[in-house]
């Protein structure tokens, strides 16, 4: 669980930084741009194929986990302890995680779904080097494959067109709503699984617990956080 | 102080257990809570009922043999210590207390409040001990340097009275508390490194075997610990784990 969750909690530093390019007032360039990098480059691939495996692999071995430990204690106490010794989110990791697992589902098939398979117009994009600010976008059709050309002068980009996508999504209340409700659930859950896969693969040293704390502290809050301020700047805009 | 306390009774292994009411009275502010058990059973054997079974020894928080859950928690409200040691002041006049037996799988109710713990036994069979040569040449423990820091940890480690206060406080009901604290104390002296690979892999294995849950780190056993055995035993219970399955034959 630790080595899996690890990797996934440094793949969102990386989806966030792809994500905040839709925050970037250029029709969308920079965003697809990013999508048709992810999407083509053969590394980019590979490793995504093996994200995709590993997700389900921590919600297979968390299942588990969850099911043996359950075994545990056929009787159960009439009181419980609560929270009076332990976080909450440390005993609620098995539904944090379903939650997040949920959202996967829908957000995969919201973008990546319809990207790779569904119906997207595709755009492109000329940039004079001579004057950055202005992007030339036309809309234009009978493209099955993505362009991205950069010369001395002038870079040209055929991409599809996720940014609308995006933006159409966003401007529903109720995506909006479900997006940000999920980013909590993530918040909650590296809120206990950060320090704790640490914890697991032996990593409990006073020299090093504050730094695992204050990564933790970024990686649970602040991470979450700027993930769920894009849909809400996209509805917004 | 008059309580009423609601404590489950269980004839033995086989049968079902339920929560009795029971009145208290004549309770005063200095007695243990064993004390006050002791007062409710004079009264039920006055009364020819059964009086209510629970494990006690030294009564002085060293034998780890008291084992109830108060309220929802091992040994009670208070911090840092065993039932035996709680005294009825962290009570007040008309409160209604639970009292349960610790509850795992691995920790059969024998009656009442009385579980068998032999899984810790067979657990610190498996590996917890040092081998020591008892001819007549044994060598001076103190002939061997050990750094004052080490010890210390050790010394800490071993204050681990295997009460099981950590497996009735888990959700998972794991045992990861007692068996870091068994292989620590022994993994931090060099006492105990000829045997340091196998001790840990016969431990957890011993472990597993007996039924207990995976460790999910919510931090409750070291939270409801009488002796306040920390998480850093856990952890270095993993790395002694993963270097032993690493490099073992």
């Amino acid at each position: 669980m630790s080595l899996t969750g690890l990797f996934l909690t440094s793949f969102l530093v990386v989806h966030l930084i792809g994500n905040l390019q839709l925050l970037k007032a250029d029709s969308g360039f920079s965003f697809n741009a990013y999508a048709v990098f992810m999407t083509t480059n053969p590394l980019i691939k590979t490793v995504s194929w093996g994200l995709y495996a590993i997700i389900i692999l921590h919600a297979v071995k968390g299942l588990a986990l969850a099911v043996e430990n359950k075994k545990t204690r056929n009787v159960k106490y009439a009181v419980d302890a609560g929270n009076s010794n332990s976080h909450w989110t440390s005993r609620n990791m098995g539904i944090l995680g379903t939650i997040i697992l949920a959202f996967i589902v829908v957000h995969m098939s919201d973008f990546w779904f319809s990207y790779k398979f569904g119906e997207t117009p595709w755009k492109k994009y000329t940039i004079e080097f001579a004057n950055p600010e202005q992007i030339n976008v036309e809309e234009i059709s009978g493209v099955t494959k993505s362009v991205n050309i950069v010369s001395e002068t002038h870079q040209v980009l055929i991409a599809k067109d996720l940014y609308l996508k995006v933006k159409e999504t966003f401007s529903n209340v109720i995506f909006v709503i479900f997006y940000v409700l999920s980013m909590f659930a993530i918040m909650f859950h590296l809120w206990h699984g950060f320090a704790s896969a640490f914890q697991s693969l032996g990593i409990n040293h006073p020299k090093y617990n504050p730094l695992i704390r204050s990564l933790g502290i970024v990686m649970a809050v602040i991470v979450p956080l700027a993930f769920a301020i894009i849909p809400v700047y996209m509805f917004l805009n | 102080m008059k309580l009423t306390l609601k404590i489950w009774r269980q004839n033995n292994t086989q049968t079902k257990g339920e929560l009795k009411t029971y009145q208290v009275d004549n309770i005063t502010d200095d007695m243990s809570f064993l004390e006050m058990i002791d007062v409710l059973n004079e009264g039920l054997v006055q009364k020819n009922e059964g009086p209510v079974a629970f494990d006690h020894d030294c009564r002085e928080g060293i034998c780890g043999m008291c084992s109830m859950v108060i309220n929802g928690k091992p040994h009670g409200p208070s911090d840092a210590v065993t039932t035996c040691q709680l005294h009825m002041r962290e009570f007040k006049d008309g409160d209604t207390i639970f009292i349960e037996p610790f509850r795992a799988n691995a920790f059969p109710v024998l009656k009442d409040l009385v579980v068998d713990r032999g899984a810790f036994d067979r657990i610190q069979q498996a590996g917890g001990f040092v081998s020591v040569n008892t001819s007549g040449n044994t060598i001076d423990a103190n002939a061997i340097p050990v750094p004052k820091e080490n010890a210390d940890m050790a010394f800490d480690a071993a204050t681990c009275i295997g009460c099981g206060a950590c497996v009735a406080a888990c959700k998972n009901s794991s045992a990861m508390l007692f068996v870091s604290a068994k292989v620590s104390q022994f993994a931090l002296l060099p006492q105990g490194a000829p045997e340091r690979k196998e001790r840990v892999l016969k431990m957890v294995e011993q472990m597993d075997k007996e039924g207990f849950g995976a460790c999910t780190n919510t931090g409750a056993c070291a939270a409801e610990c009488p002796k306040e055995i920390s998480l850093e035993n856990i952890a270095r219970l993993n790395r002694e784990y993963l270097s032993a399955s690493f490099s073992s034959k």
